[in-house]
């Protein structure tokens, strides 16, 4: 086997390499875009569109450090979420919408929008009563209104709605779908055990 | 045969480079992990995109330019922030990166320590891919986030997701860097000498470089090989150490050289030197 036997062979695995790579990054790079994330993984304040904020994220983990009250996490590899983008979970840390909105100050990309200049016109997600048989107040087990009192933009985004519910209950959480900036501040309240009465479904859901 | 020569090196003079280099990507990773570990918050972020004493933003240009290829414009700060990244590569000799910022360098440095305590065999051996691969892989990872969107290799990449592991804690980037160190350990310097296009981007960065090696006493070389036996990227050495006859420069020109001056460090005979201003070409 002489020099060009060896070059050629050089020249077929190097061919093989880059192929392969090619067809595992396009295949990841895809699974990822394409992929639908659970609705209670919920983007930073300032969120781009999912597949904008693909685009944009530079998975650097600014915003994250930059969140005083440890709420914004990356992922991990192996996750439902993109290895290195921000998110949080509401049920375990809501967003206290800080004023000053740090995360999306720190973003360096504009995948978090440095035009949100007022926390309240956040669209993170919305809230919604997603399973009403386990609010008390629903279901007339109580006049449970924790949800309510946890809601930073308190009376607007939620409102108790009196009115006998088709559970017997006499009030029941309403959402204003134009004042929900879906911090989760309610689901993070609510006060039954495991899954929460009212939860926010990220924006990734909501406007797919 | 060769014969060794009688005058050996102290091992602190043998590994001084070596342990300039290891001390410079601790300092680099403990200015990251001081915040999150211990609160003193001196650089935020990662190698990706940071903050440096909460004024200066420095941004990997190779990420910059996958985020600007995937139609997305970047905060004018993260702009300027990896200019300044570039420009101060494409002083140092690009690939300088690789040598003493990046974290996956110890990794792979180790593989191929141990390959050479354990004489393990070289896997594919004639079959190895060529190391120009790894700008194939660049074009990729461009062509990719152009096409498809998304900071393509971001996705992916070990040396940020191991970076992340450490500052961030999550626990995946030790699994990547385990891959790579495995992977390096079967293919002699597979990942950093032949797939990685960060060093490639680095690579064509660095092709203006300032600052160089130079087998400046290259008549006293004794053939011994020791500079071969350690350097990464072993080809870039003989054009300089051999060029003579030809009339080529002692300095080398090549940008695949990282710039670790391991080859001066354990030569016995001081043929290598770092050199400033170097002149390129001939003479």
């Amino acid at each position: 086997m002489g020099r060009s036997g060896i070059s050629r062979r050089k020249a077929l695995s190097s061919a093989l390499a880059l192929g392969a790579t090619a067809a595992l990054l396009g295949a990841h790079v895809h699974a990822e875009r394409t992929r639908v994330l659970p609705q209670d993984r919920i983007r930073p304040p300032g969120a781009l569109r999912e597949r904008d904020f693909l685009d944009a994220c530079m998975r650097c983990g600014l915003c994250v450090q930059a969140c005083p009250y440890d709420t914004l996490r990356l992922a991990d590899l192996n996750r439902p979420v993109p290895a290195g983008t921000p998110y949080f979970v509401a049920r375990e840390t809501p967003c206290e919408m800080c004023e000053t909105i740090p995360c999306a100050a720190a973003c360096p990309t504009g995948a978090l929008l440095p035009s949100l200049t007022d926390i309240r016109d956040a669209d993170m997600g919305l809230a919604e009563l997603g399973t009403p048989e386990r609010c008390l107040s629903y279901i007339g087990a109580a006049y449970c209104d924790s949800c309510y009192k946890a809601c930073p933009i308190k009376g607007q985004a939620i409102r108790m709605q009196h009115g006998r519910t088709p559970r017997g209950g006499n009030f029941k959480p309403v959402v204003d779908p134009d004042r929900c900036t879906g911090c989760g501040r309610c689901e993070n309240a609510c006060v039954v055990e495991g899954v929460a009465a009212i939860t926010v479904r990220a924006n990734h859901v909501t406007h797919r | 045969m060769l014969r060794r020569p009688a005058r050996r090196r102290s091992l602190l003079r043998r590994n001084r480079w070596l342990l300039a280099r290891r001390a410079c990507q601790l300092v680099v990773l403990a200015l990251f992990m001081l915040g999150p570990w211990f609160g003193v918050w001196i650089a935020r972020g990662s190698l990706a995109s940071s903050e440096l004493l909460g004024v200066l933003n420095l941004t990997d240009p190779f990420v910059a330019l996958q985020t600007l290829l995937a139609r997305h414009s970047l905060e004018g700060r993260a702009l300027a922030g990896a200019a300044i990244v570039a420009v101060l590569y494409i002083l140092a000799g690009g690939r300088a990166y690789c040598a003493w910022v990046c974290p996956i360098n110890p990794v792979t440095d180790l593989a191929a320590w141990l390959r050479a305590r354990l004489h393990l065999p070289a896997l594919l051996g004639s079959m190895k891919p060529d190391r120009r691969l790894r700008h194939a892989v660049l074009a990729l990872a461009l062509v990719l986030s152009a096409l498809l969107g998304s900071v393509a290799w971001e996705t992916v990449n070990p040396i940020t997701l191991l970076q992340r592991a450490l500052v961030f804690g999550l626990a995946g980037g030790y699994g990547a860097a385990l891959a790579v160190f495995l992977l390096d350990l079967l293919v002699p310097r597979a990942w950093c000498g032949h797939l990685c296009p960060v060093g490639a981007f680095y690579n064509v960065l660095g092709r203006v470089a300032l600052v160089h090696v130079s087998a400046a006493r290259r008549e006293a070389c004794t053939h011994c090989g020791d500079c071969f036996r350690v350097c990464p990227e072993p080809h870039v050495i003989a054009p300089a150490l051999y060029g003579a006859p030809h009339g080529r420069s002692p300095v080398i020109q090549s940008a695949d050289c990282i710039r670790c001056a391991r080859c001066i460090d354990v030569c016995d005979e001081d043929v290598f030197r770092i050199d400033l201003l170097a002149r390129r070409g001939g003479g």
